[in-house]
Order: structure tokens, then C-alpha cells, then sequence
């Protein structure tokens, strides 16, 4: 890749980019010298890592410093006083008092003819090549100063090489392989493999897959994928292999389209909560690609294909781009001026108050907008519509985590940082999927699982972490949906009963009252794995062996995800967890930890916004008059005591006429909430309904308003990730639409003020509102612009206390003082199986979609993932006579839906599974209108349903698509 | 919302509450209703309550008094 040294580049992020060719190592300082310049490195340092620190780029062609040395190329061979030959910099560790020498006549001619080799089977077609001016081995050959090549075709017989399809007789070439273009991102260019092996090594110590080997030996040594083609490998199109490669071999699409890129830009990936950082390297305002940026914090230089490739939807034709109104949701939209779709939305925002009252509206804010966007449109509701009423997506996916882990802890927040996992040596993952969902984070948990780490699955499905390649011990839990209650405390009472807990940290750490109530609950026998295993489906002896690997096995960390939270029971499950973490004492080191991984990019910061109807930021619930003051102080309004409406609660109490009117930025309610025909009629009841997106989306089909948004190229903010990190968002590009979406939130607010009177709003920059947020919130009160330009990216909680933020929770007591153990009984969900339903559905997403799909489904990654499938085990598919591919019909109490069957043993009988990234299929017509106790958090993961045989799509899914295509009409302009 | 959603919503929550030791369980579903049912929605269940509360969870109907 192409190094952009460009230090502390003002504005775009960058740091010191240079590839220094070993990984950095950790260990007691040694001193060498090279050329003649002492330098002082860590112990275990490669050679060729010290020279670069002392600037002296050794030359080198397979080695990068993502990777372990590997000393394949020959081209980096230093001399060292007192020892012979000439050894590979990039594989010789560096010793103390080493003398090293990177420059000598004897080097320059090996590594000339080390070239020479190289260079006679490769095609020298360097001006017309998509890598010119990116290219390794072009820059190799500048810097040993190869100028010719003396290799020559035998007389009567010609030279053999891998890169002319046919020789100088017009003879087929048996050794040239065409190019393969099967994956829509990243061409495959045999031709120009110099089988340095940087791709194969990408693929097995940075992502994990083991796609990619290579074949054959000496001559014939080729990169292989193991099937046709790229795409129909186990090749998951991170983009790792197109980072390595040094040539032109693996190259973008977009590369090889546009040219090389001119400037770049650090910001971070919208998609999941892992929040890695990029390079958006630009022509111009053109994006040419997305490059995972090695100092991100995150991700470590790693990415998956939705961060590295699926940005196409943010320059898709299907974008709206002028705002629209219409009177009625029967009619086509108009577009208008900004200006009058404002006023339009401020009228009617406005009238709604007068005729139905101050708490007839409210806002739903987005996880997928920045900190400082929502931030404003909470502040919308609160100090514009004077109430409570605002919500965020995080509604459905984490709000058990918020009460969960705030009941025990003290706070919501993860405990780790994800540079945590390389320190466990056992690892739960309790409903989640990361090798899909968080990628990223997969494969750094894969590297650590590869070095010997336990992992325990507690999940329905056997998901892909199990089939890690070189994965030591395993457990898998397959319980049944709904039961997560019974299992981990089926755990606990293991690890209790069995006296595997940790009682020094009991008592310094926790209340131990509440311990001791808990001991005794959860000693009680019908806790144990045998009395509960009937239930959950979980064999006993497998869960005892879990839990005393959990109890024993070292540093113990939890990571779980949705399949916990969206549950009747999710925010007791969530306890349950801290429960196990606490007594194990497996909290506030390296290593341990209980890590919720967030769905969306910026779901933890929409939390810590004030997104929820009862917390101001910072999670500080409304009715604290110390807490309010300091709002109403700064925003100059009194605000409400009481807790708003819920998202399920504004759609009841639309449908009960009492709720009118909805600001939704970002949000898909109609297709990504519970239970469709519910939320389709609490969006029918409202007179008012404003959608801020960049596409017309599902919910759009009942709004009123439609203000176009700015996507994440398109301005400045910050996401706050799963492990806390507040990290920049930065425009590269105007935003199409005209305005950036804080700008939106902010015009909306003056048009409804200009109405009532109030002061208008004037914030010039998402600086601004950040400084805002940090004076008014405690745990950000040290983040800052000009903090987060200096460190990259800090930690919540960063004040005083913590000026360079907090990587590690919990460190010398919970937030809360005491850790509190919390009697989790398990109690089962209303929704059971039966003679009508009597399989239960989950519901989860994929690698290549991201959830209702508005974005992924707009990109090349439809490829992998056309359509939502019901995975179905062989059994019961046996007994409905279903054949994989067939059409289905997928019925529960709440409605009904088709779509094609895949016979699979990843579930077990008497569960099927299915995603819900295409409006097409509305998985969430079948799921129900259950929730969390404590949250109203939707029940997602289960689901009592029938499958049957169907011809193809129900009569409701063709009504639901004539009555969007109605709904989207867009009158043509006069 | 429908009243047998309410119920079946403030009934899960009295169902947590009953299973934690100690005596203040009503006490604590009336804290868990207050700190996250928009006032609307405190309304109905008092109304509910006022016309009987069938098949209110007793906890609920305790929590009722102090709501």
C-alpha cells in the first residue's frame, strides 16, 4: 500500500503512516546501532523495525508491518559485525551492542539480483498498470536501482513466465491464469503475483479465515483460494490480502477505475459498533477507497467488507437529496425549498402542541448520526417541545445492557477496551455472532483464540467463532430461545456449588448482603444444569465443564449481544452476567470483563446523548431537579420531571390518539421494530410524521415530511464505539443534500422557535455542541475537538480524573461503589411454542447485510446476500416436506410472510433462524409486540411460529409493496 | 395501549420484583413505574386500578397506592 507520510497533517487525522515492516513489540529496551546511529528499541524487535525508527527504510518486498516476519523475498538482508552471511532485517531480532549495516556494496548486488529475478517474471507494463505510483515492487526496483534485466529466452524455446497470456508464436502460455474478477470489489491479477505470501499471512493472522494458501511449489507456486473463484471461496472480502499486497496482484476495483488516490482523510466506519477507523483517500471530493487505518484504536488496521467496501449508497441514485412534503401520506411527495418544507414541519409540529397537548410529539434519534447530532435532536424534544418524548434505536437492541449492568455496576458502560481480548484466556460469547456482526473484533478474538484461549458459545445457532481455524478448547451451549436466564444462572449456581468463586474480590468489591441473599438463591437445586436441562436443552455435563472453564481458566471475559438483550427477560439475563463476572472477580484488569457489543456505530454514544425518555446525558434521570437545573441553566427552559414515551409507547399511544407527531432522524421503525402491522398503525394515527434520511425508507411511507440527510462523508462529528472510544468523524465531501444533519436538526428547531418566539439556535460548528455536551456532562467533560486531534480517539469516562480517558472500568471499585448481585429467577417469556406454532423462530443478521439493509443492500454486497432465507433444521424440514430452496410460508400470531427455505444443521430441531436485512420479506411482520420487563426492549429472539409450503410471496407482502411504490411517488416538478 | 398490555407489561415487572428478597418488593415496582411509565401511561394503570385492576399482579396493585 501506499505509504502517506504525511505527519500530523492538520485537519485529516493522519499520523506517522510508514510501514515499518515488523510489528512493534513490547519488552525491556535494547540499544543497537545501525549505520553508524544508535537507536534503542524493545526487546524482540526485528532489525529492519530499528532501522526504520532511525528512518533508514531497509528495502524489503514481503514483509509489512501488519504481519509476522516471514524472510521469504531476501530483498532486506543487512550485514551485522561478527556474524557471517547476510541475515533477513525483517526476521533477525535486534541484540544489544549490534552493529548493522543496511547500505554495502556486497547488499546492493544481492539485493539488485534479488530483483533482477523478480522482475523477469513480471510484466513490465508499469505506466498503464492500476498500482503505478502504488507499488512495492516498482519502488523496490527504483531503490536498488535495477536497470536492466538480463534474463533471456533459451534459442528455439521461450522463456518461461506467469505473465504473457500466449508466447511470441501466438502459443497459449500454460503457466498464465486470467484474472479473476469475481468479487465485486477486488480483482485477483495472477499475473502479477510476486508470491510473497503477504496475502496468504493477511488472511490467517489478521482476519482469520484461512481463505487463501498457496499451491504448488518453486516455480509453480501460486496463490490459491481453494474453489472457482474468489467469490465462491471462504473468502470474506475483509480486504486484509488488497492491504498486503505489494503489487497490482490484489487491487480495489475503484483503484483500477479512478486511478490512485491524491489526499486522505482519518474518520471512522458507520456501520457496527466497533468503530474502526479509515482512510477515506480521496481525488478531489471523489472517494477512491476506504483504507483501515493501522493507528485506529479499534480496529488495529484490520476492516470487513461493509467498513472497507459498502460505502456505494452514500453516491446512490436512490438518494433524496431535496427536501419533500405532502399533506397526506395517499399522496405523491412535492419537493420543495428547505425553507418551506421547515416551516411546513414547524407549522404542523406546533399546531399538533396546541390542539393535542405538550406531550402530543416527539423525536426517535438515530445510532447511526453522530454524538453532537444527537445530542441536538434529544435537545430538541426536551427544550423545544418541552417533554421527554425522545427515544433511539438502542430502545431495541441495548437498553437491558443500560438497566442491567446501571443495577449492578453502576453503569451501562462495556468495562474493556477491545486491545482487552489479547489478554483473555477464556472467552464467553452469549448471544452474539461477531465473526457477523462485529467483524473486526472477531478477528482480533480469533487471533487470541488461535494462541490457546477457551472459548464458551452460549447460543441456538453453532455460529462461526466455532469453527475458528486452530481453535483450542470449545463449548458450545446450544440452548433453547428464551432461556438465557436459566443457563447463566445455571453457570453461577455451578460455580458457586462447586466453590470456584473468588471471595477475596466478594468482599473488598462487593455488597456482601446482597451476595449472600444471592448465594443462597442461586444454590437452590433447581438451579443446577441437571434440573434446568429439560428446559433450556443444554446437557447438563456440557454446562458444568463451561462454567468451571469460565471459573478456573484465568482471565475470564464475557462478550455478548442482542440474542441476550431481546428477551422478556434480557435486562435479567444482563444481570445474570454480572453476576458470573463479579463472583469470579473476572473485573477491572486486562483481559476480563463483560462487553457488550453494540449493533450500530454509534449505539453507545446514542445512549450517552440523553437519547432514552428518562435520562439526560450522562444517564442522569430526568427527575433530579440538580441535574435539570443544569440543562435548564444552559438552554434556558425549564424542562420536564417526568419520563417520556418509549418507542413502543409512542406507537400505543398513537394508536390511541394521544401522540400526533414524530421528528425520526436515521431510524427504519417500520421495518426494523417488532410486530410491522403495530408500528404501521401508530405511523397511520400520527398527523405528522418527519423523516431525516438519505433514502426514502420504509418508514417514509407514512411521513409527512421528508428531510434529506448527509451521510458520514459528509460531515464533521464524532461515534462513540462499544468500548467507549470517541472518535472523529471527519467530512471529506460536501454534503450532497446541502446541509450536514446537526445543520438539519438545528434548522428544524429555529423554524419551530421562530413559531413560539423562543431564542434561536447558533451553534456554527459540532464543535460547539461538543464543548456543550462536555460542560454539561460529567464523564465528557474533558473531550474536546482539539483533545481528540491530539490523542485520535479517548475513552469515556476523560475529566480531570481521567484527562487521557479510560481504557478499563471498574479498576478500584464499581461505579456504584459496591458490585451488587441481583437475584435473577428465571421466569418464562408468554411467547411459547405449541400445537399452532411449534417451532421458535430467531432472528440475527449477516457478514455482508447491515440491518434493515438501507445501506448494504445498496452496494455490491447484495452479491453474498440477496434475500433473507429461513434456516431450518433437516428434521423438521423432513416432516413439512420442504427442500432447500423452497418457498415458505412463516406465520406466528402477529402475521405472516414467504420466503425460500435453507435446510441447515446449524439450528437446532424445533428452532429456525432468519434475518431481517430486505423490506421484501418484513421478518418483524411474525415477531410480536413482547418486550423486556424493565425496558420494553422488543423479544425479538423468539418467536412461536409455523412453516409451511408456500408458492411465493403472501398476499400481504404484495400489498405492502404496491402500497410503498404508492407511497413513494414523487410528483415531477413543474 | 390496550389494558391487557398494560397489564401484562406492569405484571412482568411485579414479577421481577417478587422474586428479590427483602420486603420492599411493591415498593420497588412503584420505583421501576415511576422512573419509566410516561405519565399517560401511569394514568391508565391508576384508572385500571381504580376499576378493580383484574388481573393486576398483587405487587401491582400494592405499588398502585403509592403511584
Amino acid at each position: 500500500m501506499k505509504d502517506f507520510v504525511i505527519p500530523w497533517e492538520n485537519g485529516t487525522g493522519i499520523q506517522d503512516d510508514i510501514d515499518r515492516g515488523t510489528p512493534a513489540k513490547s519488552g525491556k529496551p535494547v540499544t543497537l546501532t545501525i549505520d553508524g546511529m544508535e537507536i534503542t528499541v524493545p526487546e524482540g524487535t526485528s532489525v529492519m523495525r530499528a532501522a526504520s525508527d532511525l528512518g533508514i527504510q531497509v528495502p524489503k518486498l514481503c514483509a509489512t508491518d501488519s504481519l509476522e516476519a516471514f524472510g521469504s523475498c531476501r530483498l532486506c538482508a543487512v550485514e551485522i559485525e561478527g556474524r557471517r552471511g547476510t541475515p533477513a532485517s525483517c526476521t533477525t531480532p535486534v541484540h544489544a551492542g549490534m552493529k548493522v549495516h543496511t547500505q554495502t556494496d556486497k547488499l546492493r548486488r544481492i539485493r539488485k539480483g534479488v530483483m533482477e529475478l523478480y522482475i523477469s517474471d513480471h510484466p513490465l507494463d508499469c505506466l498503464t498498470c492500476s498500482a503505478n505510483g502504488d507499488c512495492e515492487l516498482q519502488d523496490m526496483a527504483g531503490a536498488v536501482g535495477l536497470r536492466d534485466v538480463r534474463y533471456e529466452a533459451p534459442k528455439n524455446a521461450p522463456l518461461a513466465n506467469h505473465f504473457e497470456a500466449r508466447n511470441t508464436s501466438g502459443e497459449a502460455n500454460p503457466e498464465w491464469l486470467p484474472k479473476d474478477d469475481s468479487n465485486p470489489y477486488f480483482s485477483y491479477d495472477p499475473s502479477k503475483c510476486i508470491v510473497c505470501n503477504r496475502c496468504v499471512r493477511a488472511c490467517e493472522e489478521v482476519q482469520g479465515t484461512f481463505a487463501l494458501t498457496i499451491e504448488g511449489r518453486g516455480f509453480d507456486s501460486r496463490v490459491a483460494v481453494g474453489a472457482e473463484n474468489f467469490l465462491a471461496s471462504d473468502c470474506v472480502s475483509c480486504g486484509a490480502c488488497v492491504q498486503a499486497c505489494p503489487t497490482a496482484t490484489l487491487q480495489e476495483k475503484s483503484v483500477i477505475e479512478m486511478g490512485t488516490p491524491d489526499r486522505s482523510v482519518v474518520t471512522t466506519c458507520a456501520y457496527c459498533g466497533v468503530g474502526c477507523s479509515f482512510k477515506a483517500e480521496m481525488q478531489g471530493d471523489q472517494l477512491v477507497r476506504m483504507v483501515p487505518y493501522k493507528h485506529g484504536k479499534a480496529n488495529r488496521g484490520h476492516s470487513c467488507v461493509k467498513g472497507r467496501f459498502a460505502y456505494g449508497y452514500a453516491t446512490h441514485k436512490d438518494r433524496i437529496l431535496s427536501p419533500m412534503v405532502r399533506d397526506s401520506v395517499d399522496q405523491p411527495w412535492r419537493e420543495v425549498s428547505w425553507g418551506e418544507a421547515l416551516s411546513f414541519a414547524a407549522k404542523k409540529l406546533v399546531g399538533l402542541q396546541e390542539k393535542y397537548g405538550q406531550k402530543s410529539i416527539g423525536v426517535i434519534t438515530s445510532s447511526r448520526c453522530t454524538n453532537e447530532e444527537t445530542y441536538l435532536v434529544q435537545k430538541l424534544t426536551r427544550a423545544v417541545f418541552g417533554n421527554n418524548n425522545t427515544d433511539t434505536c438502542a430502545r431495541v437492541c441495548h437498553s437491558p445492557t443500560g438497566y442491567g449492568l446501571g443495577q449492578t455496576f453502576g453503569t451501562s458502560a462495556g468495562t474493556q477496551d477491545f486491545d482487552s481480548v489479547e489478554h483473555s484466556d477464556v472467552v464467553v460469547v452469549i448471544g452474539a455472532n461477531p465473526t457477523d456482526g462485529h467483524p473486526v473484533f472477531a478477528s482480533r478474538l480469533r487471533k487470541r483464540l488461535r494462541e490457546g484461549a477457551k472459548l464458551i458459545v452460549v447460543d441456538p445457532r453453532r455460529i462461526d467463532l466455532l469453527e475458528t481455524p486452530h481453535l483450542n478448547e470449545s463449548h458450545h451451549l446450544p440452548l433453547k430461545p428464551g432461556t438465557n436466564v436459566a443457563v447463566v444462572s445455571a453457570l453461577g449456581h455451578v460455580i458457586v456449588t462447586e466453590g470456584l468463586y473468588d471471595q477475596d474480590f466478594i468482599a473488598e468489591r462487593c455488597d456482601v448482603d446482597a451476595w449472600e441473599d444471592y448465594k443462597a438463591f442461586i444454590s437452590d437445586e433447581r438451579h443446577s444444569p441437571e434440573a434446568t436441562e429439560a428446559l433450556t436443552g443444554v446437557p447438563a455435563a456440557k454446562l458444568r465443564e463451561a462454567a468451571r472453564a469460565y471459573a478456573q481458566g484465568g482471565n475470564g471475559a464475557i462478550y455478548y449481544g442482542l440474542g441476550v438483550t431481546e428477551h422478556s427477560q434480557g435486562s435479567t439475563t444482563v444481570m445474570a452476567i454480572a453476576n458470573l463476572a463479579m463472583m469470579t472477580g473476572n473485573i477491572g484488569r486486562k483481559g476480563v470483563g463483560v462487553n457488550p457489543l453494540r449493533g450500530q456505530n454509534n449505539v453507545q454514544g446514542s445512549c450517552d446523548m440523553g437519547s432514552f425518555p428518562h435520562e439526560l446525558p450522562g444517564y442522569r434521570h430526568v427527575k433530579l431537579p440538580e441535574v435539570r437545573k443544569i440543562f435548564a441553566d444552559t438552554w434556558g427552559v425549564e424542562l420536564d420531571a417526568e419520563p417520556g414515551l418509549r418507542i413502543p409507547n409512542m406507537l400505543d399511544a398513537a394508536v390511541d390518539g394521544t401522540f400526533k407527531g414524530l421528528y425520526c432522524q436515521g431510524e427504519d421503525i417500520l421495518q426494523s421494530d417488532p410486530d410491522t402491522k403495530h408500528v404501521a398503525a401508530g405511523l397511520a394515527a400520527m398527523e405528522c410524521v418527519i423523516v431525516h434520511d438519505l433514502f426514502l425508507n420504509e418508514t417514509a411511507n407514512y411521513a409527512h415530511v421528508f428531510l434529506p440527510g448527509s451521510s458520514f462523508l459528509e460531515k464533521e462529528g464524532t461515534f462513540t464505539n462499544a468500548e467507549r472510544r470517541i472518535n472523529r468523524v471527519r467530512k471529506v465531501m460536501a454534503p450532497k443534500n446541502g446541509y450536514e444533519d446537526w445543520e438539519v436538526t438545528q434548522l428544524l428547531a429555529n423554524a419551530v422557535l421562530k413559531e413560539t418566539g423562543g431564542k434561536p439556535w447558533s451553534y456554527a460548528h459540532p464543535a460547539e455542541i461538543m464543548a456543550e455536551i462536555a460542560a454539561t456532562t460529567p464523564s465528557f467533560a474533558g473531550v474536546d475537538y482539539t483533545v481528540l486531534e491530539e490523542k485520535g480517539s479517548v475513552q469515556w469516562p476523560c475529566n480531570e480524573e481521567h484527562p487521557d480517558g479510560t481504557p478499563l472500568m471498574h479498576v478500584d471499585g464499581f461505579v456504584r461503589g459496591k458490585g451488587r448481585f441481583i437475584v435473577t429467577e428465571y421466569i418464562a417469556t408468554d411467547e411459547k411454542s405449541g400445537p399452532r406454532f411449534p417451532l421458535l423462530l430467531t432472528t440475527g443478521r449477516i457478514l455482508s447485510q447491515y440491518n434493515v439493509g438501507a445501506q448494504t443492500r445498496r452496494t455490491e454486497n447484495s452479491v453474498w446476500h440477496d434475500q433473507d432465507v429461513l434456516e431450518i433444521h433437516p428434521h423438521d424440514a423432513e416432516n413439512r416436506g420442504l427442500r432447500d430452496g423452497d418457498w415458505v410460508r412463516l406465520a406466528s400470531r402477529s402475521g405472516e410472510t414467504s420466503l425460500r427455505v435453507k435446510i441447515t444443521d446449524r439450528v437446532s430441531p424445533g428452532v429456525v433462524y432468519t434475518t431481517f436485512h430486505h423490506p421484501d420479506t418484513q421478518a418483524n411482520v411474525i415477531t410480536t409486540d413482547y418486550s423486556d420487563w424493565a425496558t420494553n426492549c422488543p423479544e425479538y429472539k423468539v418467536t412461536a411460529v409455523q412453516v409451511s409450503p408456500s408458492n411465493g410471496p403472501s398476499e400481504w407482502q404484495e400489498r405492502y409493496n404496491a402500497q410503498a411504490e404508492q407511497s413513494r411517488r414523487i410528483e415531477a416538478a413543474e | 395501549m390496550t389494558d391487557a398490555k398494560m397489564v401484562l407489561m406492569a405484571n412482568q415487572i411485579a414479577s421481577f420484583f417478587a422474586t428479590q428478597p427483602g420486603g420492599d418488593q411493591a415498593a420497588g415496582v412503584a420505583a421501576h413505574l415511576k422512573d419509566f411509565w410516561e405519565p399517560r401511561m401511569l394514568n391508565q394503570l391508576k384508572t385500571y386500578l381504580g376499576q378493580g385492576g383484574e388481573g393486576l399482579h398483587a405487587l401491582v396493585v400494592e405499588a398502585g397506592q403509592t403511584l
